[in-house]
């Protein structure tokens, strides 16, 4: 049409895995759809996934939480997304892609980021049925499908990528073996001595490891589906075999048109990931630089900017390779590589460090003259990995004697490693997504004081998440920088932040508010350091919240044991545990609600709401309640909530347990526990979840052999789904967990904060969280629990006891010198029921409907 | 001149320490509290809310000015003199107090404003 509009070029990219659908994001970012019209043809059913975290689908992630690509990303972008559709040709000639549903596409620039695919040895009987690989989430549900039926199971290779396919055997419930050809694990990352503590670690998880084994061939086995042939002699009978013995780049449609490749395959790119044609580019694990392929995401996301950047014509850094070291976490084991682990530069020194005790081992590799740290290897205590790798990537000069940066520091010892400090701005600190430690405190200059703002802003550590413990540091330091002292006093009264309150409390064993004035405060208090420290006074010791030291601290609701409503009247929850009430009580809430006038409403947790309650009414109607066996619902406390039900396996055709009994257990053992902030669980009976327990900060799933318990969920302002924490436990067990999750929250959480809220700002993440409650790693578990069940045992019904003291009943009235009541509630009817007046129904007193 | 016109409340313990209560003195609603031994009357009612509660709030101190806290928004008024801290235009009635024999009177025809 209009012929002065410049025209916009066609740009195809082939593959939408983690690097082609990275590619089109920095595109929209660098504003290229100005100048491009974008086709992206993928070959998988889904858009682009996670799969770097695609083992977590073996613990209850979902595909769709796996997917990158946001709800609606490539139509708002204005980008055609072809999916379930493979390229099988490019015509360079005519500039075209064809596909194998016969789909032509003309480019002007075509990206191929086509990924690569898992090495099967071609052994005879690799293709037997039941012999699989690892790679995508269909190959994840053939893994699953086939272990339904399987016991045993065989991993053939035993690098990184095995033993995580090792792992989520060993989830599925089979006997796991790793069959490894080189004479130890993950022979391309670590050297000899982290390889044996490696192995050592995870045999006593109870994988067998087979090292220096040669599979010959595979055949009907013994016993088993299949039996696997070793040179030698030796055989192993499995009914699942699973390959993961390296990848290969894909790079049949370039072998095809002709495009250059490496030796051994890889699609050979320069600098800008330009081919050998300078219309095609090549990004992700299918491209060859430097003779190297990058299985790693981090390179192909920088892959993809310097393509972008290219093909915008704007000026970059290019591609100029990337660091290859890694941190993972292995079956619970920690590993990390860096740099020339192996020590293969000439002349390269090292140092070791083996703890037999707690099964680490650490080397150190430095150069000839001691003036480089050139690598290191890091099993089972990876903590050093950020430090180290900033050493090596940025030249850091180590001390004198180098070991000192691996050996375990004496107590009292300066601490090691060169610190934050000592980095230079443009060190890379998240290599997933390219933050620098520049980029990282002028996000905290502009504001970005805590982690998950930062997160925010930059993408930092959303990744692989190997770089938070890093990121914190930075964060810290450069607040310390900005002489923001890292303050999280909670108020003028109190320079301490309330996990510091907290141990104030317990370890002082300080019963009351004036106390802790006393000892650690200033002036009198206020309406924020006063419910806190009342509300832990309560978590630490459970006394009537009435009593007359704590009674001034408590918010109005908690004084009133009721919520305020916004015209000074009050609501009544009692508690229904997980949501079970007999037809006797819900008469006795009627009767109540009729005889007082009251508005009814089903809240959204299961129970009842009675609005309209007057402060002088709300011990009639309690003494009413109690009387028919009812106990507050502590709705107004920072305390637990409700226990939602479904109604499980006593009706429900699919229940596999006792749901409902369960939620009414749970309450009651947690019911008017203090806490940070509100607390709400629920229990399924199935995993249809009809209780929505993943939206919960405890949640418990039914399932054949055990409950599955989630934590840290939130519905509210910003919804969190809550993680899988622990499977298949006993009732005992569920507790136990419970107890211990529930008292390390309130013991490290800050003032209103909700465990969702909490999980993503604590240091360490679910792993950590999962080391502390289940494996116990800082040895607390006994305290937790004794804690906990001091509560429990503790626990009174706040209105029974008020109910039963007449000096509390007194401030229970509207006026200490009259029976009126505030003539300024007024109430008017809709929907046959109560509700406060609006001011202008106030003035028109003809309309108004007054209660007595 | 105004001449003074005490009207008695409450006895000076029917008033728990650090809290308030809500009192009727001639059919008008005031918020009397009781901190450290002292009194302070200001207006129950919350302009913000709109609500006859102020009685029910926490009392503190804010840089020395003593405050209760609305329990509705969380605004906070000063006792002594019924400002509003969050917002200058707004403020509530503050009214004298004393204790005459064990008994807490409030004076409603002068207000402390003008008393001072
Ligand atoms: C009554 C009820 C609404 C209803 O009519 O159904 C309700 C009412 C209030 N909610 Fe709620 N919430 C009610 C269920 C929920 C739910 C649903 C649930 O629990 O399954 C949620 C989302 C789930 C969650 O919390 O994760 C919910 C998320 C909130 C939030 C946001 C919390 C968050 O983390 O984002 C607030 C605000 C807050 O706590 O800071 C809030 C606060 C409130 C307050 C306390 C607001 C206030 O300060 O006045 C309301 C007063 C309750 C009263 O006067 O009794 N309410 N509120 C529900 C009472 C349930 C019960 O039986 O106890
Ligand atoms: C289990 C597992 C764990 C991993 N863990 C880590 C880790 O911890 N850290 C890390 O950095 N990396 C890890 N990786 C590696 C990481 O996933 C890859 O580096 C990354 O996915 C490479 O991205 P890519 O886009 O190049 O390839 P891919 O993600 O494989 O995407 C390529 C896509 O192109 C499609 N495709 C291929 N050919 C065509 C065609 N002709 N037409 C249309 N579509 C086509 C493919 O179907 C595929 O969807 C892991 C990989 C796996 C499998
Ligand atoms: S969660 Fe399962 S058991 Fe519970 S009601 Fe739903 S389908 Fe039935
Ligand atoms: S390095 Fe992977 S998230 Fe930062």
């Amino acid at each position: 049409m209009s012929s002065d509009r410049k025209q916009k070029q066609k740009l195809v990219v082939v593959g939408n895995g983690m690097v082609g659908h990275r590619f089109v994001e920095q595109l929209v970012q660098a504003d290229g759809l100005n100048q491009f019209d974008v086709v992206v043809f993928g070959e998988e059913s889904r858009p682009a996934y996670d799969r770097v975290h695609l083992s977590s689908w073996f613990t209850g992630t979902a595909a769709e939480e796996l997917s990158l690509v946001p709800e609606g990303f490539y139509e708002q972008a204005g980008v055609a997304l072809i999916l379930s559709d493979k390229v099988c040709r490019v015509d360079r000639e005519l500039c075209e892609v064809v596909s194998e549903s016969g789909r032509k596409v003309s480019y002007d620039k075509l990206v191929l980021a086509t990924g690569s695919y898992p090495f099967v040895p071609p052994v005879p009987g690799h293709d037997r049925d039941g012999c699989l690989v690892y790679r995508t989430i269909d190959d994840l549900e053939a893994i699953a499908e086939t272990a339904r039926t399987a016991k045993v199971g065989a991993v053939v290779g035993g690098g990184l990528l095995g033993l995580e396919a090792a792992k989520a055997l060993k989830d599925l419930g089979l006997e796991t073996h790793v069959v490894e050809f080189a004479p130890r694990l993950m022979a391309v990352q670590v050297d000899e001595g982290g390889g044996q503590m490696l192995r050592r670690k995870i045999e006593n998880l109870g994988v067998t490891i087979h090292t220096s084994k040669n599979t010959q061939l595979i055949t009907d086995g013994e016993g088993a589906v299949h039996q696997m042939q070793f040179a030698g002699g030796d055989v192993l009978n499995t009914d699942l075999v699973l390959f993961s013995a390296g990848i290969r780049p894909r790079d049949e449609l370039a072998r095809d048109c002709g495009l250059e490749l490496g030796e051994r395959g890889g699609i050979v790119i320069n600098d800008h990931c330009l081919t050998s044609d300078n219309t095609i580019y090549a990004i992700g694990e299918c491209a060859l630089w430097g003779g190297k392929i990058f299985g790693l995401v981090a390179p192909g996301y920088q892959m993809g900017q310097a393509a972008v950047d290219h093909l915008l014509g704007e000026q970059g850094a290019g591609f100029t390779g990337a660091d290859m070291s890694t941190k993972l976490k292995l079956m619970g084991v920690d590993v990390a590589s860096v740099g020339d682990a192996q020590g293969r530069t000439p002349g390269a020194l090292s140092y070791h460090f083996i703890d037999e005790e707690k099964e680490v081992y650490k080397s150190l590799v430095v150069s000839k003259n001691k003036k480089k740290v050139l690598g290191a290897v890091l099993v089972g205590d990876a903590e050093e990995y950020g430090s180290l790798l900033q050493i090596v990537l940025n030249d850091i000069k180590p001390p004198a004697s180098p070991a000192e940066l691996i050996l375990p520091q004496a107590s009292g010892n300066v601490p090691k490693g060169l610190g934050v400090a000592a980095l230079p701005e443009t060190a890379q600190i998240c290599s997933c997504f390219n933050v620098s430690k520049g980029e990282l405190s002028s996000a905290v200059a502009g504001g970005c004081q805590d982690m998950a703002s930062l997160k925010e802003a930059t993408s930092v550590a959303t990744g692989c998440g190997g770089c938070a413990a890093m990121v914190k540091q930075v964060l810290d330091h450069e607040l310390e920088q900005l002489g923001v002292e890292v303050k999280r006093d909670i108020c003028e009264h109190f320079s301490y932040s309330r996990q510091e309150l907290y141990s104030l409390v317990r370890v002082g064993e300080i019963k009351s508010f004036n106390d802790m004035l006393e000892q650690y405060g200033t002036g009198k208090g206020c309406d924020i350091c006063k419910p806190t420290i009342g509300s832990i006074l309560a978590s630490c010791w459970n006394e009537y919240v009435l009593k007359n030291e704590h009674a001034a601290l408590q918010d109005t609701n908690d004084y009133f044991l009721a919520n305020m409503q916004k015209d000074g009247t009050y609501s009544v929850v009692p508690r229904v545990p997980g949501g079970e009430i007999t037809p006797e009580k819900l008469i006795v809430i009627g009767e109540v609600a009729r005889d007082y006038n009251l508005y009814t409403k089903i809240t959204g947790g299961q129970r009842i709401d009675l609005f309209g309650v007057q402060v002088h009414q709300l011990p009639e109607v309690w003494k009413r309640l109690v009387d028919a066996g009812f106990e507050t619902g502590h709705a107004y406390g920072k305390s637990l909530r409700t226990v939602k039900s479904c109604v499980g396996q006593t009706w429900c055709r699919y229940g596999v347990l006792d749901s409902a009994g369960m939620a009414i257990r749970l309450e009651e053992r947690y019911r008017g526990l203090r806490s940070p902030h509100k607390l709400k669980m629920a229990v399924s009976g199935c995993t249809r979840e009809c209780a929505e327990a993943q939206s919960k900060d405890v949640g418990v799933i039914a399932t054949e052999k055990g409950w599955n318990l989630y934590v840290c969920g939130n519905g509210g302002m910003k919804p969190r789904h809550a993680d899988l924490f622990a499977t298949e436990l006993n009732d005992e067990q569920l507790f136990q967990t419970i107890d211990r999750f529930l008292m390390f929250y309130l013991r490290t959480a800050d003032r209103l904060q909700r465990t969702s809220v909490w999980l993503e700002n604590l240091e360490g993440g679910l792993d950590y969280l999962k080391e502390v409650i289940l494996e116990d790693s800082l040895g607390l578990g006994d305290q937790l629990e004794a804690e906990m069940a001091a509560n429990v045992d503790s626990y009174q019904c706040e209105w029974k006891t008020t109910l039963d003291n007449p000096e509390k009943l007194k401030r229970f009235r509207h006026f200490v010198n009259s029976d009126k009541t505030d003539t300024n509630v007024v109430f008017v009817k809709e929907r046959k029921q109560i509700r406060p007046a609006r001011a202008e129904e106030k003035n028109d007193q003809s309309i108004i409907a007054k209660t007595a | 001149m105004n001449i003074m016109e005490w009207i008695t409340v409450c006895r000076s313990d029917d008033i728990v320490e650090s809290l308030g209560v809500g009192a009727l003195v001639a059919g008008r609603q005031v918020a009397v509290f009781k901190v450290e031994g002292k009194f302070y009357a200001i207006d129950n009612f919350d302009p913000f809310s709109r609500a006859n509660v102020l009685s029910r709030g926490l009392v503190g101190d804010l840089k020395g000015e003593l405050v209760v806290a609305s329990p509705i928004y969380k605004q906070h008024f000063s006792l002594k003199t019924g400002h509003c801290l969050e917002d200058e235009s707004v403020s509530v009635t503050a009214y004298a107090v004393r204790v005459q024999g064990g008994l807490v009177q409030v004076a409603l025809n002068s207000s402390v404003e003008q008393a001072a």
